[in-house]
C-alpha cells in the first residue's frame, strides 16, 4: 500500500546469463533503463520480464485510455450541433487503480509516455505532495512548458529563460499557457506562419490536447482542485484541456471531493484497471511457476512474501522487490549458487568447482540423504573422489532440472481439476496449491483426499472439459515423461468419447428388450416401480457403470502423476542450489519491526555492539552497558509511574559498581554530578524513544508507556 | 422590447444588437446603461450585481461592454490567487504590457494605485473604464483593505473608472466591520419558466424548424423545471436528449407537428436522464453512447456512485474496523467490548447523559493512535507483530481519505484520527473478514 521499508530498498537486480563461471549481478534502477539496452541479450532477465509483464497487464486499459483521448480531441474539432453544445465540458478519465499505490507510478509512467508518443506532446502529471498549497497551477505550467524545453533543443535557452521568469513573476496564469500553446501550434504549422494569434482555435485541425494527470486524486486538497477546475473551465474554449484522475479507492470519491457545480464542468468516463490479485497471479505465473528461471523460492519464503502482499500492502511491485531481494541474498550467501543458472553453464560450472566447494556439497543435507541411500562402495567414492563427485553432481543437476520441468505442468493440471470443486479444498489460485506442494507431499494432505473424493463424483461433461484443459497444458511441454502422460491422457479422453456413443446404444437396446417383454403393461404403475427398483438394485450391487470405471481410471492416472512429480523440492538432492530458504532474512528486511529492534538493542546491547564485555546471560544487563541500557533495564522493574529520584539512586549504584567503587566510600558524592548528568541524558533519550513521558499526576514522577517486553 | 434600451450616448443599431443577444434581461440592461451614462461621462464608482448561478450576470456585462466597445477589464477572482495577478490583469488590459511589467514582485495596493495614476496621467480616460470582477465573493477572503479600496477606486486613482462586482451572494454578507463605500446594488432575478423557454429555444438545431425545437424545450421544461432551474444545466440536458427526441421523426413514424406522440416517446427517457446525467452519475459522452445502444443493453452501464467497493489488504481492513469502533464507541465502553471478564454493565446507568444519544447521529469522534492500536490488536484474530508496515498502513488510510487526521500534521506525538467511512461501507468490509461489527457497536447493543 504505502511506503514500507521495502520501498527504500529500491534496487532492481538483473540476473544475466553470462559466460563466465561466476554470475555477474547487475544492479540497475528498474525503470530507468532504455529499451535499446536489451537488444543483445536473448534471455530475458528478471527485471526485464517484470517490466514487460507490467506493460502487458496495463496494455488494455492504457489502450482504452488512449482511444478516449483521441476521441475527445477529435470530437472537439467536430462542429456538429451536439458537440458544440457540449464544448464547455472538460473531458475527464477517472482511472480506478486500486489501493496498491506504489504500483501506480509504473502505470502513469507508461501512460504519459504512450500519450506523448501517439497523441500529444503536452502531458503534465502532478502528485498531491508536490503541490501543497496553491502551487498546482504553477507546477502544471512548469511541467507542460518544461517538457517542451526538453523536446526542442533549439529553443532551449530562450524558453528556459522565459520559464524561469515566469515562475518568479506574476505571469503564472492559464492565459500564459494559452498564448504559449497558440504559439506552439502556430509554429508547428509550417504552411501558414503569418496567421494571427487571435484566429479561433477550433479551426485548426491539428490540435493536440493538453493532458493533465492527477496521480493521486484522494490526496489532493479538495479546495485547490475545485479552484483549479473552475479556472480551467474558463479557458477550455481556447485550450483543449483534458484530465486524468488516478483514483485509489472508488469513483464515488469524485463526488465526495467535488460539488455539483464543479463536477458539472467535467465529462467523466470511468476506467477500471485489473485488480491487484489478478495482477499478482500473472506475475507469479510468469515468474515463479515456470522452469525458465533456475532460481526458486522455498515454501516459507513464498509464504512470507505472500503474507506481506495479502496482509499489508497489495503491492505487486513490492512483491517483485521481495523476490529480487531473495535472489540477491541467495547469490550472496550460498556459495553453491554458482550452479544456479542455465543447464549448460551449470554443467560447466560443476567441472570447475574447487575442492572447498565440493566439501560444502558433501555437507548439504539433501546430499547426505542421497549418499545414505547408496551402496557402501559408492558412498566411499562420493566422499573421497572429487572427479566422481563432479560427475554425480552433473547427473543430479540434470535430475533437478527434469524435476522442475515436470513439476509445473503437473501442478497446473492438478489445479485445473481441483479449482472448480465446491469449497476449493486445494485453494482457488495456483499459488495456494503451489504452497501446499512446497511444504510436504501433497497426496498425504487431507484436503487432497477430499478433493479426490469430490472428483470421483464429478459429472461426465465437467470431467471431460477439465481433462481437455489438462491436455492443453501438457501439449507444449517438451519432457519425455510429460509427452508420455499426454499420450495416455488423450487415450483416456478418446475412451470417454467412445463411451458416449456406446452408452446411447446400450440404453436403446436395453429399453427395447424391456419393451418386448410383454408380461407387464406399458402404462402399468406396477411396472414403473419395479423397473425403477430393478435399476437401482443393479446400480448398487452391480459393478460400476463403464463411465465410472473410466472415471476412476482417469483419476488414478492423475493421482499417479501427482505422486511421481509433485513431491516437495526439499526431497530433491541438491535443492539448496536453486532454492532460497532463509525466510527470516526476508521477513527482517521487508517487514521491519522498529520497536522490537529498539527493545532488543536496549535489553541486549551485545547483539548490536558485539563488544565482548557486554556479553551476559539472558535477561541481565552488564554494568558496563551504555547508560541508556541500564536506565531502560531499571525502568522495566517499575510500575506505571516511576519516581525519578529512586531511579537515579538505583542507576548511580549500578554505575559506581561498574567502576569498582564501594558505594559507601566518600568520593561517591563527587562523581555524583557527572552521573547525574549521564542519568538525565539517558532518561531524555528514553523519552525521545517513547518509553516514558512526563506526567502531571505526581511530582517528580514520569509515566511508563510500554508494557510487555517483546 | 428594444425600446427599453434607449440611450443618448449610443447608436440605435448597436443597442438593437445588444438587445438581441440578451433576451429577458432588457430591464436589467437598461438599468445598467442608465447607471453607466454616456461613455465620456463619469459613472458611479462601484456597482454590485447579484443573482443566482446562470442568471445572466456575466453574459449581460460581457455583451454590453463588448458591443458598445467600452474599455474594460474582466477578472475572475477564482483565478487571482494573489492580488498581484488581479492588479496585473487590470493594468494589462487598460495600459498594455509595459504598465503591467512596472509592478514590483509582490505589489501592494498602493503600488497598484501609484502605477495606475502614473499611466493614467499619460493616457487619460476619454471614456469610462470598467473593471468587472466575477465571483466577487472570493474577495472577502483576501486582504481586508482590498474590497473597500476597490469600491472607491475612482477617488483613489482620480480617473473615470467603475468597478462592477458580480456575485451570487447578497451585499450584506460582504460589508466589512469597519464600514465602506456603499456600491449601487442591482439584482438579477431568476428566469421564469416562460423566459427559460424563450432563451432555450434560441439555440435550435439548424436542421429543424424553430417551432419544433421550441415544442421540444416545452416538453423538457415540463419534466425538469420542478427539479432544476439552472439555465446551463437545462441547456446541457436539452442538447443531450435532442437526438432521442428526433428519432421517431427520422424513422418517419410521426410528423413534426404530432407533439403528443413525440412526448410519449421522450418522456420516460427524460425521466431516466434525470436520475443519471443530471446527477453526473453518467457522463454526457456515455449517455450519448447509451442512446445509440439498444434499450436492453444500456442497463449494464452503472453510475459513479455504484462503484463503492474498495479492496483493501487484510490488516488494513481490521485497522479500519478498529478505527470505526474507536470513533463511534465511547472510550469508557472499550472495557465492556474488549475485555474478557468485564462483568455486566447496564446501558442506562453506566453512561453520562450526553452519551445516551446515538453516536451515529453525532458523527465520528476523534481518537488517539494508541486506542486505535489497542482495539486493533484485540479485534484481529491472530497475533500481529507491531511492524512498520502496520503503521504505514494507517498513514495510507489517511491519504485514501478513509481516515482523517484530526491533529495537526506536524504533531508526531500521539496523533488523533477520525474514521471517515459510512456504516454501510464498514459493514461490507467486515463481512469480507467474517467480523460481526454490529455486535461491537455500542449504539446497537
Amino acid at each position: 500500500m504505502a511506503t514500507s521499508e521495502a520501498e527504500c530498498l529500491c534496487l532492481c537486480l538483473q540476473l544475466t546469463g553470462t559466460v563466465c563461471n561466476l554470475l555477474s549481478l547487475i544492479f540497475q534502477g528498474c525503470f530507468v533503463f532504455k529499451p535499446s539496452a536489451k537488444k543483445k541479450k536473448k534471455t530475458l532477465s528478471l527485471g526485464e520480464i517484470t517490466f514487460v509483464l507490467q506493460d502487458e497487464l496495463n496494455r488494455k486499459i492504457l489502450d482504452s485510455l488512449l482511444d478516449f483521448t483521441r476521441k475527445c480531441s477529435s470530437t472537439r474539432q467536430h462542429s456538429d450541433w451536439a458537440s458544440q453544445m457540449r464544448a464547455s465540458e472538460i473531458p475527464t478519465a477517472a482511472l480506478v487503480l486500486g489501493v496498491n499505490v506504489p504500483d501506480h507510478d509504473m502505470t502513469f509512467q507508461s501512460l504519459s509516455e504512450l500519450l506523448q508518443q501517439s497523441v500529444t506532446p503536452h502531458v503534465a502529471s502532478v502528485q498531491a505532495k508536490e503541490c501543497g498549497g496553491e502551487g498546482l497551477l504553477a507546477l502544471v505550467l512548469e511541467r507542460l512548458m518544461d517538457t517542451v524545453v526538453t523536446v526542442d533543443d533549439e529553443e532551449e535557452e530562450e524558453t528556459e529563460q522565459t520559464s524561469t521568469q515566469l515562475h518568479k513573476s506574476v505571469h503564472c496564469s492559464l492565459s500564459t499557457l494559452c498564448d504559449w500553446y497558440n504559439a506552439k501550434t502556430m509554429k508547428s504549422k509550417t504552411g501558414t506562419p503569418g496567421k494571427k494569434r487571435s484566429s479561433p482555435v477550433r479551426d485548426d485541425p491539428q490540435q493536440p490536447p493538453v493532458v493533465i494527470i492527477f496521480k493521486d486524486l484522494e490526496a489532493f486538497n479538495p479546495k485547490v482542485l475545485q479552484d483549479f477546475i473552475l479556472i480551467c473551465s474558463r479557458y477550455v474554449e481556447r485550450l483543449p484541456l483534458m484530465f486524468i484522475f488516478g483514483i485509489a479507492t472508488s469513483p464515488s470519491t469524485i463526488q465526495h471531493m467535488l460539488p455539483h457545480s464543479v463536477s458539472s464542468l467535467l465529462c467523466i468516463e470511468l476506467f477500471q484497471s485489473l485488480s491487484c490479485t489478478q495482477h499478482l497471479a500473472t506475475v507469479i505465473d510468469k515468474l515463479i511457476l515456470t522452469p525458465q528461471f533456475p532460481f526458486k523460492l522455498n515454501g516459507k519464503v513464498m509464504q512470507v512474501l505472500m503474507s506481506i502482499f495479502l496482509y499489508h500492502d497489495f503491492s505487486v511491485r513490492n512483491f517483485i522487490k521481495g523476490v529480487q531481494l531473495a535472489l540477491l541474498e541467495h547469490f550472496h550467501s550460498q556459495p553453491l549458487s554458482v550452479l544456479c543458472c542455465k543447464k549448460k553453464e551449470a554443467l560447466l560450472n560443476v567441472m570447475q568447482l574447487s575442492h572447498h566447494d565440493l566439501e560444502s556439497i558433501r555437507h548439504l543435507l539433501s546430499f547426505r540423504r542421497y549418499v545414505e541411500k547408496q551402496e557402501p562402495q559408492e558412498q566411499l567414492n562420493l566422499f573421497r573422489d572429487d572427479t566422481h563427485l563432479k560427475e554425480v553432481c552433473q547427473k543430479l543437476i540434470k535430475d533437478l532440472r527434469k524435476y522442475h520441468k515436470n513439476y509445473y505442468p503437473v501442478l497446473r493440471c492438478l489445479h485445473t481439476l481441483t479449482s472448480s470443486l465446491p469449497r476449493y479444498p486445494l485453494g482457488k489460485q495456483v499459488r495456494e496449491l503451489h504452497l501446499i506442494c512446497l511444504e510436504k507431499n501433497v497426496w498425504e494432505n487431507e484436503d487432497y483426499q477430499t478433493a479426490m473424493k469430490l472428483l470421483k463424483m464429478l459429472a461426465k461433461d465437467e470431467l471431460i472439459a477439465s481433462l481437455q484443459r489438462c491436455v492443453e497444458i501438457l501439449q507444449p511441454v517438451k519432457s519425455k515423461k510429460m509427452k508420455k502422460a499426454l499420450v495416455e491422457l488423450e487415450e483416456l479422453l478418446a475412451k470417454f468419447k467412445q463411451l458416449d456413443s456406446k452408452f446411447l446404444l446400450c440404453r436403446l437396446t436395453w429399453g427395447l428388450s424391456l419393451f418386448s417383454n410383454n408380461s407387464y403393461c406399458w402404462w402399468n404403475r406396477e411396472w414403473k416401480s419395479t423397473t425403477l427398483l430393478e435399476m437401482n438394485e443393479s446400480r448398487r450391487a452391480k459393478k460400476l457403470s463403464p463411465f465410472e470405471v473410466l472415471r476412476n481410471e482417469a483419476l488414478e492416472f492423475i493421482d499417479g502423476l501427482v505422486k511421481s512429480h509433485l513431491s516437495p523440492p526439499e526431497s530433491q538432492t541438491l535443492n539448496e542450489v536453486c532454492y532460497y530458504s532463509s525466510s527470516a532474512t526476508v521477513r527482517r528486511h521487508l517487514n521491519a519491526t522498529p520497536r522490537t529492534s529498539i527493545q532488543a538493542a536496549l535489553s541486549s546491547p551485545y547483539y548490536y555492539l558485539q563488544n565482548e564485555s557486554l556479553k551476559t546471560e539472558d535477561g541481565t544487563v552488564s554494568n558496563a552497558a551504555p547508560d541508556i541500557c541500564i536506565a531502560y533495564k531499571l525502568h522495566l522493574e517499575c510500575g506505571r509511574l516511576i519516581n525519578l529520584y529512586d531511579w537515579l539512586e538505583a542507576y548511580a549504584t549500578v554505575v559506581s559498581a561498574a567502576e569498582g567503587n564501594n558505594p559507601d566510600s566518600d568520593n561517591v558524592r563527587k562523581v555524583e554530578e557527572v552521573k547525574h548528568a549521564r542519568f538525565i541524558q539517558a532518561v531524555s533519550e528514553l523519552e525521545f524513544l517513547g518509553f516514558i513521558k512526563s506526567t502531571k499526576q505526581k511530582t517528580d514522577h514520569v509515566a511508563r508507556l510500554t508494557w510487555g517486553g517483546c | 422590447m428594444a425600446a427599453l434600451l434607449q440611450h443618448a450616448g449610443y447608436e440605435e443599431e448597436r443597442l438593437l444588437r445588444v438587445a438581441q443577444q440578451m433576451p429577458c434581461r432588457e430591464v436589467q440592461a437598461g438599468m445598467l446603461l442608465s447607471l453607466m451614462g454616456q461613455p465620456q461621462q463619469y459613472s458611479y464608482p462601484s456597482i454590485f450585481i447579484y443573482g443566482h448561478r446562470a442568471s445572466g450576470k456575466s453574459h449581460v456585462m460581457h455583451v454590453l461592454l463588448k458591443e458598445l466597445e467600452l474599455p474594460h477589464a474582466t477578472v475572475s477572482c477564482v483565478e487571482c490567487v494573489s492580488v498581484a495577478l488581479l492588479f496585473e490583469q487590470v493594468l494589462l488590459s487598460f495600459f498594455g504590457c509595459d504598465a503591467a511589467s512596472l509592478l514590483p514582485r509582490s505589489p501592494s495596493l498602493s503600488d497598484f494605485v501609484r502605477i495606475y495614476r502614473q499611466q493614467c496621467s499619460q493616457s487619460p480616460a476619454k471614456q469610462t473604464r470598467y473593471i468587472v470582477m466575477e465571483k466577487a465573493e472570493l474577495l472577502r477572503d483576501t486582504d481586508a483593505n482590498l474590497l473597500p479600496a476597490l469600491l472607491r477606486l475612482q477617488e483613489l486613482v482620480e480617473d473615470n473608472v467603475t468597478i462592477i462586482l458580480l456575485s451570487e451572494i447578497v451585499w450584506d454578507k460582504f460589508r466589512p466591520n469597519t464600514g465602506c463605500f456603499e456600491p449601487l446594488l442591482l439584482h438579477f432575478p431568476d428566469y421564469s419558466k416562460g423566459e427559460l423557454q424563450q432563451i432555450l429555444s434560441q439555440d435550435r438545431h439548424p436542421s429543424y424548424t424553430a417551432e419544433f425545437y421550441s415544442s421540444y424545450i416545452n416538453i423538457l421544461l415540463g419534466v425538469f423545471y420542478s427539479v432544476c432551474r439552472d439555465l446551463r444545466e437545462l441547456r446541457h440536458l436539452a442538447a443531450l436528449n435532442f437526438s432521442k427526441f428526433c428519432e421517431p421523426l427520422a424513422e418517419g413514424k410521426v410528423k413534426e407537428t404530432d407533439t403528443h406522440k413525440l412526448w410519449r416517446n421522450i418522456e420516460p427517457h427524460l425521466k431516466k436522464a434525470m436520475q443519471t446525467v443530471y446527477l453526473r452519475e453518467v457522463s454526457s459522452l456515455q449517455w450519448e453512447q447509451m442512446q445509440q445502444m439498444e434499450e436492453k443493453e444500456s442497463g449494464a452501464l452503472r453510475g459513479l456512485s455504484a462503484h463503492t467497493h474498495v479492496e483493501l489488504p487484510y490488516y488494513s481492513k481490521f485497522l479500519l474496523i478498529a478505527a470505526y469502533l474507536a470513533s463511534y464507541n465511547p472510550a469508557r465502553t472499550d472495557k465492556r467490548f474488549f475485555l474478557k471478564h468485564h462483568g455486566k454493565i447496564k446501558k442506562t446507568n453506566f453512561l453520562k447523559k450526553n452519551e445516551k444519544t446515538s453516536n451515529h447521529l453525532l458523527g465520528p469522534k476523534p481518537f488517539p493512535l494508541d486506542r486505535l492500536l489497542a482495539i486493533f490488536y484485540s479485534v484481529v484474530d491472530n497475533r500481529v507483530a507491531p511492524t512498520a508496515s502496520i503503521f504505514s498502513q494507517i498513514s495510507s488510510l489517511v491519504t485514501l481519505q478513509l481516515l482523517t487526521q484530526v491533529s495537526h500534521d506536524d504533531q508526531l506525538d500521539a496523533p488523533k484520527y477520525k474514521c471517515a467511512v459510512s456504516m454501510d461501507f464498514i459493514c461490507a468490509i467486515s463481512r469480507t473478514v467474517n467480523f460481526d461489527i454490529v455486535k461491537y457497536l455500542y449504539d446497537f447493543l
